[in-house]
């Protein structure tokens, strides 16, 4: 689904973060992406979503390359990035809303499918419901709590319904309990759907629960793609403790030999 | 704005200002300080006469002026916020202009753009236009800039970015601006209607009636210019109220 060709990007006046990277994703996969600060797991995701632009090099999706934000690709960063001054129905409702504004023009909105108000509306109201928030709907931001925050956030996301799904932090800044009931969520979305993820996170465990594929960053230039198969992941269902924390550790490895 | 103004507030302002100006009507007890009951029963009767026409045309221009300053300042405003380059190299200009009294540009107007009311209404929004361009300017910088990645991933190009973030973003600090400046914008009203125009409060109050002694027809006409004011200040007010609904209604 994603293929990186030959990447190479820098901040201006700063030397590059990656060069003549390459990293095929495939459909219906779930991946962690985990380095230290500063190795460039978030400027990935944001080349990923089409907010930074390569140097050099190809980031496709689905055979296209990404020039600007993709329509069927869904972003949630660790600060929501909700408007205040909108309530948590009008702000889940916001792509749909800007998706009306442009209309269906495959720039700015999926070309294949029209949604008109109540249909929208409706849509929204769905993930608000799934994501326990329904009842929060004609509260403002600043009412709400962090985890009630993200939920609003993962629900504005969802409801563009992307096959892509881009995640940075998302979990870092909730309590332990929101934490493993959101990650449950998009876990047991992905199992039930063909989403696709990618996690960025400087968390090993939240890495190997999320992450099927593990890829390490680091530090510094990256050249070469350290990915590690994870058969642990998932929530504690099933979990082999032992399993589990040897992943941990190698991935705890890796990051210390790479850097 | 801890404190809300209500109807009742206005009216309690309202009495306690009449009681005082009948107070000085007694204690100066001149032709110059008329009783508010003299007055009232005149502003009544000329309002829906000849005052009322006067009122019409300072409303008109102060409401023109508004809209050209705020259709101005607004894009630019927002334009300048979001590039800093751009708005490094403006900024000093903006910072020595800005605090001007815009009203000593009046003759070099009045000679560009000649006496008809356009000029009038240009001198009024270039007044708030410099108050708006300010905030707006600033209150786009300030916006987070995950917040603006955030929904332009969400598909939101530049229209879009437009229309949902900058400019609700940007509204509750425009319309305070818009009701601090508003006050400065009718008193140069009234030095710019007291020439070359035969319409206006300003030259109600100085050619037609304080020019000719006719003092209870002018507190009329200073009624109708305080009214004028204070509607703009209560309309403004509360469109501010609304838009900041969101911040009045944080628990904690």
């Amino acid at each position: 689904m994603i293929n990186i060709e030959d990447l190479t990007f820098a901040y201006s006046g700063q030397p590059p973060i990656f060069q003549g990277y390459s990293l095929e994703i495939q459909r219906g996969e779930a991946l962690a992406i985990i380095g230290p600060s500063g190795c460039g797991k978030t400027t990935l995701l944001y080349l990923l979503a089409g907010l930074r632009h390569p140097q050099s090099g190809h980031i496709l999706i689905d055979q296209v390359s990404i020039k600007r934000p993709r329509p069927r690709s869904g972003l949630v960063l660790q600060d929501h990035g909700l408007l205040p001054w909108q309530t948590v129905r009008e702000n889940a409702r916001l792509g749909l809303t800007i998706w009306g504004f442009y209309g269906s023009d495959g720039r700015h909105a999926p070309v294949d499918e029209t949604i008109d108000a109540r249909q929208a509306d409706q849509r929204v109201d769905g993930w608000l419901t799934k994501l326990g928030i329904e009842n929060l709907r004609d509260q403002y931001p600043l009412q709400l709590s962090r985890g009630q925050r993200q939920r609003t956030a993962i629900a504005r996301t969802l409801a563009m319904q992307p096959d892509l799904l881009l995640m940075d932090e998302p979990f870092s800044a909730l309590d332990a309990p929101t934490r493993e009931d959101l990650q449950k969520f998009i876990i047991d979305l992905h199992a039930a759907t063909d989403l696709t993820y990618v996690i960025v996170t400087h968390d090993i465990e939240v890495a190997v629960v999320m992450g099927k594929k593990i890829l390490v960053l680091t530090k510094g230039c990256n050249q070469n793609a350290h990915m590690i198969d994870n058969a642990c992941a998932g929530l504690a269902a099933g979990r082999r403790q032992d399993a589990f924390q040897q992943t941990c550790e190698d991935v705890r490895h890796l990051l210390g030999s790479l850097t | 704005m801890n404190s809300r103004l209500n109807i009742r507030a206005v009216l309690i302002g309202l009495l306690m200002f009449f009681a005082i100006w009948q107070a000085l009507a007694w204690l100066i007890h001149r032709p110059i300080m008329p009783s508010p009951f003299q007055v009232l029963p005149i502003f009544v009767r000329s309002m829906i006469g000849e005052l009322g026409v006067h009122f019409l045309a300072s409303t008109g221009r102060v409401l023109a002026a508004i809209a050209l300053a705020v259709v101005s300042a607004v894009p630019i405003g927002l334009g300048l916020g979001q590039m800093p380059q751009v708005n490094r190299i403006f900024a000093p200009l903006i910072a020595i202009v800005y605090p001007i009294p815009k009203i000593v540009f009046l003759p070099v107007i009045y000679v560009l753009m000649g006496i008809t009311d356009i000029s009038k209404i240009f001198l009024i929004a270039l007044i708030i236009f410099f108050q708006i361009l300010v905030v707006v300017r600033d209150e786009a910088a300030n916006l987070h800039p995950e917040l603006i990645l955030s929904v332009r991933s969400l598909g939101a190009g530049r229209r879009a970015l437009f229309r949902y973030v900058y400019f609700p973003a940007s509204l509750p600090a425009m319309l305070t601006a818009l009701r601090v400046s508003v006050g400065t914008a009718v008193a140069v009203l009234f030095i710019a209607e007291q020439s070359l125009t035969t319409y206006g409060l300003g030259y109600f109050i100085v050619v037609e009636t304080y020019q000719v002694l006719r003092y209870p027809e002018m507190y009329a006409g200073i009624l109708a210019m305080g009214l004028l004011g204070l509607i703009l200040y209560l309309v403004i007010y509360h469109l501010e109220l609304k838009v900041n609904r969101y911040r009045a209604e944080e628990q904690d």
